[in-house]
């Protein structure tokens, strides 16, 4: 755990608290056998939202508290030790990172104060396929009168249903496979030509297609620079990566401690299963990918709060987080045995969120790839 | 940093460079070999925060170490807990100068992994001690001048019958040969003890009650292999290798996407532990006692450095596997060299089998196999 400040630490011990209490794994199974095609209950979310969680990264003069991304990042870890669903990832730190970096004042104030007071739902809408591919956008955003009119679809979008505000990727220039020629466009989910479609994923929480057939929009929807989107791209999906390998970080830890627990209470032969040593050093190994894991997603949140370059650091995190959830998830079913494999056991959803969120927003593949490139080879 | 200009002081180093030397006694001098000892010992008597800004001004100057001393690192913090006030005035003090290079009497060719069924026989014979047996895997035995060693003081106990002792290795009947190691090197030593006789007073703690201070100076070791990361930065970069020998494609990357493949997932992890041991740092500074992130170091270290030096041998081909002589660089014959050097990694300091038991057991909380 990173040295934290007493804010921090509060805020973290809130999340815990509340996850804990008011947003068990039983939530979840709730959610899932309501059918309520939500991916998230709405309760919840304005609970989170009157205790001030959905403005920790929103700079104070937009009603937020400015607390950073690693205050942020604790409460992904908290919520996300329990599989609490909730819209944080994509309207707090992902739509809320996009406005920050590139919104004119007037787009800050008419979108920051109602994401910080948890009134909206926003998230961003980008990729088109099976896998995160933010280059190969093709949706296109092309003049219309003094506006733009946008043509495509997009694919797995985070809370799209419930989602007030998209903020879209489009390509105004150039050809797919390009980071230059894309631009980013505030479009309210309401526009009309805007049509949702639900995604039922294993996780119960599911995503969204987005149809979008000659939406208009005016050009002070424009995000940021014509042509320029890549510059604001980047940073906002290092956030998105951090933000939810900060969420994965919290599911391996519970899934850690879940299974830990039934190492030390399980009995066969005559002895806790969890005195021999096959098992001992695989949770020291688990646990090893925990703690080196732990390190990278609170490198790279820490770094967003320095200023620093955060690209590396952001697909670090979001890989070794691939990697250990898969891990964590596979080892969860393992150890428990038979009892693992039931519905009634919480280890498959603990599963079935691990294999969502490794896609979300590149695989350990990707990121493998990025980092590489990153350091020039 | 050759070899042969590491500054392990003591009685037999012979200085290629007096700049090296000079710097040895000024550092001393202040007692920044061993900043945050207390000032009667001879210590930098600096507090935590202080240690951290002369730690960030000797990095800021990019000064090479004044002092590579196992004295520093491992026998100093055990005496400053252990030993008695005499026996602190005596040692430390020329632990801080570098005058006395030390090395560690743990490992017997009976007790490996298991260390407490150590045997050297150490007998009560009135006014000394008289030692007889055999040590194994002692680090630079032929260049040191003392020994800190575990010795066997009570033979019908096991934990409970080992006592720690310290002694010259001058003393008659001590004698240490070098072993060659499939790298070629010569590290470690055999250590005979043919009726070495110790003082008494050169008992540290109680008299069987060694096993305790030999299991707090383990910690110090792994802890200190854990900070240089078995030094696994020197050398040609795998990286830097792999572009020149396996070739890149026209965006750069190295051409054999399989290779790249592996070489990214190693060079994340290592980013990874880096970034691991100086969370560890920052949070053991903190002063809530040592992070958890503590116990896994070491194992993880051992594995990041046999991996890197892997990788290097194979983005080097053929070339990485030249032994001697002519036909490959100094940088290539040192590749496979450390290639070989590095599978003991996983032995020396606790094997990482027994450090995942420890992890287990000491962290985790599982129970001993009944």
């Amino acid at each position: 755990m990173a040295v934290l400040t007493e804010e921090q630490t509060m805020l973290r011990d809130a999340a815990k608290g509340w996850a804990s209490e008011s947003a068990p794994v039983g939530a979840l199974r709730k959610l899932r056998d309501g059918k309520t095609g939500y991916s998230f209950d709405p309760a919840a979310w304005a609970e989170m939202g009157q205790m001030g969680w959905a403005g920790v990264i929103v700079p104070e003069a937009y009603d937020g508290s400015a607390f950073g991304h690693l205050g942020l990042g604790l409460i992904l870890e908290e919520t996300g030790r329990t599989l609490a669903a909730s819209p944080l990832l994509s309207t707090a730190m992902i739509a809320a990172s996009a406005l920050q970096l590139a919104g004119s004042d007037e787009q800050k104030q008419a979108w920051l104060p109602r994401i910080a007071s948890g009134e909206i739902v926003a998230t961003l809408a980008i990729d088109e396929g099976s896998h995160h591919a933010p280059a190969r956008t093709a949706l296109t955003a092309t003049r219309s009168g003094s506006g733009y009119a946008l043509n495509g679809t997009k694919s797995f979008v985070l809370d799209g249903e419930a989602a007030d505000l998209l903020i879209v990727v489009a390509r105004t220039g150039g050809v797919a496979g390009q980071t230059d020629g894309l631009t980013l466009f505030l479009v309210p989910s309401d526009a009309p030509g805007v049509e949702r479609r639900h995604l039922a994923l294993i996780d119960s929480r599911g995503a969204t297609q987005i149809a979008f057939d000659a939406v208009e929009v005016a050009a002070d929807a424009v995000l940021g620079e014509v042509d320029k989107g890549w510059a604001v791209l980047e940073p906002t999906l290092d956030r998105a990566y951090a933000g939810l390998a900060a969420e994965m970080l919290g599911s391996a830890s519970a899934a850690f401690d879940i299974t830990l627990d039934y190492l030390k209470t399980r009995t066969q032969f005559g002895q806790v299963i969890g005195s021999f040593q096959a098992l001992q050093h695989r949770a020291a190994k688990w646990f090893t990918d925990l703690e080196t894991t732990r390190s990278c997603v609170e490198a790279a949140l820490e770094a967003f709060d320095a200023g620093a370059d955060t690209r590396a650091l952001a697909s670090l995190a979001k890989a070794k987080a691939c990697e250990l959830v898969h891990l964590a998830s596979n080892e969860m079913v393992q150890m428990h045995g038979g009892i693992g494999m039931t519905d009634a056991h919480d280890a498959g959803l603990y599963m079935k969120r691990a294999r969502v969120t490794e896609a979300l927003f590149g695989g350990a593949s990707f990121h493998r790839d990025r980092y590489a490139r990153l350091m020039g080879f | 940093m050759a070899e042969d200009e590491a500054p392990w002081g003591g009685r037999k180093m012979v200085w290629q460079n007096p700049d090296a030397k000079l710097w040895l006694e000024r550092m001393a001098e202040r007692g920044w070999t061993a900043p945050m000892w207390p000032r009667e010992y001879g210590g930098g008597g600096l507090s935590k925060t202080q240690n951290k800004v002369l730690e960030q001004e000797l990095r800021r100057l990019k000064a090479r170490p004044a002092l590579m001393s196992f004295g520093v690192w491992m026998l100093g913090p055990v005496l400053l807990e252990y030993a008695t006030e005499e026996q602190k005035q005596r040692f430390l003090p020329q632990i801080v100068r570098g005058e006395i290079r030390w090395c560690q009497g743990y490992s017997e060719p009976g007790a490996g992994s298991d260390l407490a069924s150590l045997q050297t026989k150490c007998e009560d014979k009135g006014d000394h001690y008289l030692i007889n047996g055999q040590k194994v895997w002692t680090s630079y035995a032929d260049q040191a001048d003392w020994i800190f060693c575990l010795v066997r003081t009570d033979t019908t106990k096991k934990h409970e019958g080992i006592s720690f002792v310290l002694f010259d290795m001058t003393s008659p009947g001590v004698e240490a040969r070098p072993i060659k190691l499939i790298s070629g090197s010569s590290p470690f030593c055999e250590t005979f003890f043919d009726n070495v006789k110790v003082p008494k007073e050169q008992l540290v703690g109680k008299l069987n009650g060694g096993w305790d201070i030999a299991k707090r100076l383990l910690q110090y070791e792994r802890q200190n292999i854990s900070a240089s990361g078995f030094g696994g930065g020197g050398g040609l970069s795998p990286v830097e290798a792999a572009k020149a020998e396996l070739g890149v494609d026209a965006e750069g990357r190295i051409a054999d996407g399989d290779f790249r493949a592996r070489l990214a997932a190693h060079s994340m992890d290592a980013h990874a532990f880096m970034l691991t041991v100086r969370r560890a740092e920052a949070e053991s500074k903190q002063g809530s006692g040592p992070s958890a992130a503590v116990s896994i170091i070491k194992y993880a270290a051992a594995k990041m450095n046999q991996e890197r030096t892997e990788l290097l041998v194979e983005a080097l081909g053929l070339q990485g596997l030249g032994w001697e002589g002519e036909g490959f660089s100094a940088e290539a014959l040192a590749a496979p060299r450390a290639m070989l050097r590095a599978k003991g990694n996983s032995i020396e300091g606790g094997t990482s089998e027994v450090n995942l038991n420890v992890v287990a057991k000491r962290v985790l909380g599982l129970l001993d196999h009944q």
